[in-house]
């Protein structure tokens, strides 16, 4: 028969549980996904009891608690603490999101468990590793592309033209929708997910761009842009409020009137 | 101690730092042919710049007449006339220039009816030598220094900048006096890196997170300013610091001044819109450090907002709900966010907040780090830049305006390219680097690794964090800086007791904040100390008990070195230049600086 085995690391053990200081008015438990890469144990889930009258609201604001006063070892990336960098994105309560924005109090029950971004490797405890989100990025080559010479000031643009940017160059590349698509965890070295796909689509649409065909013949190929089902994951989690999966379907709609 | 390898990397140009500055400086350098490194704690886009809200600078005229010589006159009268007039004259003379560069680049900004960039009105920004207020910082909704950010990233990616990733810088390799490169860990792998270089660009930011309540990042630990300290350079005027008017109270998060230039206003517990009484021309769009000093004399004579009268509202809600959503959509997010606020219908709660550091590592124009050796105030350091908020220029002087740090940002990243460019050979022979250069940085980091006392960082920090908050606030005395001066000497003190548990090499967040809380304590220290030695007020420094500026005897600017050792401060001065770049502007001599 065959036998088949785990991949490594992937059976998440047990962990220590961290109990409230005596006093606590208002106690909540955080299941928490640790992974220690320069030791020889599988990931573990950590639970902390934590008083979340002592520490601020969101998600952040306990973690950032956890690690002052409990256990400094817990390591996760964050910076602005106000939604713009993206650098805090997580998997929280089952949901891709920023811990900085999200309240603690959205997480229903007694327990909130956090994880790192799902369907990526995990360097260490929420930290996983960015590099081929990043690198699909590049690829999408997000910068103007012009022939036209440089006018002596600003290109001009009607606001009416700036406008078909909104809600796509908002983007703060912090991976939750593409980790949060079935189709990405599927053929995520191939297709190229729903944030690089918005961004490509940000420059396809700026009405200064000049290189519209090139990028379309970039992205007709059965994997980067097809691979997109409407699954409308990405639409759901993006802590912006951004509609990846409607500018994947404009996209489609660029390369199909240009055929006709 | 453990012993750790270098890996060895020689390149023409380093930049530590993937913010504006840093980004522009890199690809600049890139462009110019030059081997360019780009080390950076986190991805280029998580970068601070990322969270400058309401614009930036440059007389573009495209919202009526400007001319950059009124820009500089504002600049000047912001800086309380601290700045360096042919620094100031550099930066504003080349703003257009860099603006248009942007736009090339992509930057998404707003757009006028004809097409072109949309200009806002910002404080301090004034028409014809301060007549009035004019629109002259050019937005992208209030998301501009994302949109920059982004725009440069990309654009460095489509030049050959080789980018370090999530690399911490530890320390300046020096060899008698010059700089050589620079050291590194990397975060994912553990392992140490040596970046050998002609020329070290520091892009590292500011320090903001020396206190208790900031609007900068929590990754604004002012790394580039703690390796020069440790590499024996002087930081400069360290003892302004920039409060925001309008952090959200509580969370601490910026509510750009563009709020205000849109036409939102202050109002305190009677309802009174009071800055009408302290700048009667530009009332809510005087510069930053009056309106900060406005707004706490209001909460002090009982006059505060809320429960416990204790901050201010700012009111929107006059606003037509579509110019919100077109050109503050950023802002109306986080009010409802971080404090509950719909601001069509509300006032937003708001309070002074820590927000930017004028001091930082000293330079000329061409964003060359200096230093004083005996009587020369502006001996060049050898292999050393510093540019964006890092640097101390000194275009800010005492106080900045607003938007005048993203055009500083790209308009000084430029001119380290460029002077990079016109000094540097490509792929130069250096010379070879020895043990002993480097011997130290290791020995910190493995003291720092190991280090087993009672005090954990988080708890010395923020003892750190409270003393700065308590102490070096919008208004000083001489005794709450006494007091700060004691306060950070005792946590310095107590560095050899720190605690850190986490003893890996991979992603050790418990010694990155380790580290970056030892480059934070030398700049608290040698803030508090400019300060208490600064005895009269000027821009953002405001001293109760030398209420006016001194220009007599206070004309400079402070030099302070840090003796990590003992945690003693040594001060001296450099002369505020009084000569502008080029004769098409003449210096502009002090005068009141009333708005």
């Amino acid at each position: 028969m065959v036998q088949l085995r785990l991949p490594k690391n992937s059976r998440v053990q047990r962990g220590e549980h961290h109990p409230a200081p005596a006093g606590a008015t208002k106690v909540k438990t955080f299941k928490v996904y640790r992974y220690d890469p320069e030791g020889t144990e599988n990931p573990r889930w950590d639970t902390y009891d934590v008083d979340v009258d002592a520490c601020g609201p969101m998600v952040l604001d306990v973690l950032i608690h956890i690690k002052n006063t409990v256990d400094p070892t817990l390591s996760f990336r964050r910076s602005c603490r106000e939604g713009v960098c993206g650098s805090c994105a997580m998997n929280i309560g089952g949901r891709n999101t920023l811990a900085c924005t999200h309240g603690h109090d959205e997480v229903p029950g007694a327990q909130c468990q956090i994880a790192p971004l799902p369907h990526m490797p995990v360097i260490k405890d929420l930290v996983p590793d960015m590099t081929m989100f990043y690198a699909q990025y590049a690829s999408i080559e997000p910068w103007l592309h012009t022939t036209t010479p440089e006018p002596q000031t600003e290109w001009l643009q009607t606001p009416e033209d700036r406008s078909k940017i909104d809600g796509l160059y908002e983007c703060i590349l912090c991976a939750c929708c593409s980790t949060s698509c079935p189709s990405y965890w599927w053929n995520g070295e191939k297709y190229l997910g729903p944030a690089a796909l918005l961004q490509s689509y940000r420059w396809l649409v700026d009405s200064r761009d000049e290189a519209t065909g090139d990028r379309l013949d970039d992205l007709e190929d059965p994997f980067k842009l097809y691979r997109c089902h409407t699954i409308m994951n990405c639409a759901q989690v993006c802590p912006k409020g951004l509609n990846p999966a409607k500018a994947i379907g404009e996209i489609k709609k660029m390369l199909v009137d240009r055929v006709v | 101690m453990a012993s750790y390898q270098f890996i060895d990397h020689k390149f023409d140009v380093v930049v530590v730092g993937a913010g504006g500055s840093g980004l522009r400086a890199a690809l600049g350098c890139a462009a110019a042919g030059l081997k360019t490194a780009c080390i950076t704690k986190v991805f280029p886009t998580r970068s601070h710049t990322v969270a400058a809200q309401g614009g930036i600078s440059a007389s573009l005229g495209n919202m009526g007449e400007d001319d950059w010589r009124w820009h500089m006159y504002d600049t000047v009268k912001g800086s309380d006339w601290l700045g360096d007039q042919d620094a100031i004259e550099y930066l504003c003379r080349n703003a257009p220039a860099a603006v248009y560069e942007l736009e090339h680049w992509g930057v998404p900004f707003s757009r006028t009816p004809e097409g072109k960039i949309y200009q806002r009105a910002f404080g301090g920004m004034t028409r014809n030598y301060g007549e009035a207020p004019i629109q002259r910082t050019c937005a992208a909704a209030d998301r501009t220094g994302h949109a920059m950010l982004h725009t440069m990233y990309g654009q460095a990616l489509s030049k050959d900048t080789e980018f370090f990733i999530e690399y911490f810088a530890l320390d300046l390799i020096m060899d008698e006096g010059v700089c050589r490169g620079v050291t590194a860990w990397k975060l994912d792998d553990g392992t140490l890196h040596r970046f050998q270089a002609q020329q070290v660009i520091l892009a590292t930011g500011g320090y903001g997170r020396a206190y208790f309540s900031a609007t900068s990042a929590h990754t604004c630990t002012g790394d580039g300013g703690g390796m020069a300290l440790r590499a024996g350079l002087p930081l400069q005027d360290m003892e302004f610091v920039q409060f925001h008017p309008t952090g959200i109270y509580g969370a601490g998060c910026l509510i750009t001044e563009g709020a205000r230039g849109e036409g939102g206003y202050l109002t305190n517990s009677e309802g009174e819109r009071f800055m009408e009484r302290y700048a009667p021309s530009v009332k809510d769009l005087a510069p930053r450090d009056m309106v900060s000093r406005a707004m706490t004399i209001e909460i002090r004579e009982g006059r505060g907002v809320g429960p416990k009268k204790d901050h201010i509202f700012l009111h929107l809600d006059h606003l037509d709900p579509k110019i919100l959503a077109e050109r503050l959509p950023g802002i109306s997010e986080s009010a409802k966010i971080f404090a509950g606020v719909d601001v069509t219908r509300e006032p937003i709660p708001v309070l002074p907040t820590v927000h930017y550091n004028m001091g930082g590592i000293p330079t000329n124009f061409y964003s060359e780090v200096v230093t004083r050796l005996g009587d020369d105030p502006d001996k060049v350091v050898p292999g050393l830049m510093a540019v964006g908020e890092a640097a101390c220029v000194s275009v800010h002087g005492a106080n900045r305006l607003g938007s005048n740090s993203l055009i500083d940002l790209v308009v000084f990243g430029r001119s380290a390219a460029l002077r990079c460019a016109d000094t540097i050979k490509a792929g130069a022979t250096q010379v070879e680097l020895k043990p002993a250069m480097t011997d130290g940085h290791l020995a910190r980091f493995d003291k720092f690794r190991n280090a087993s006392g009672s005090t954990p960082t988080a708890a010395l920090r923020l003892e750190m964090q409270k003393a700065m908050q308590d102490d070096a606030a919008v208004f000083r005395t001489t005794d709450s800086l006494a007091s700060g001066v004691k306060r950070l000497e005792a946590i310095h003190a107590k560095r050899p007791d720190l605690k850190v548990t986490d003893r890996g090499l991979i992603w050790n967040t418990d010694l990155v904040e380790t580290l970056e809380f030892d480059n934070l304590v030398g700049q608290a220290i040698t803030t508090v100390a400019g300060a208490y030695n600064r005895t009269e007020s000027r821009g953002a420094h405001a001293h109760e008990d030398f209420p006016d500026r001194n220009d007599g005897e206070w004309m400079k600017h402070t030099l302070t070195w840090f003796d990590d050792a003992t945690g003693k401060v040594a001060i001296d001065y450099r002369p505020v230049h009084s000569f502008t770049m080029t004769n098409d502007i003449a210096y502009i001599p002090p005068k009141a600086r009333v708005y």
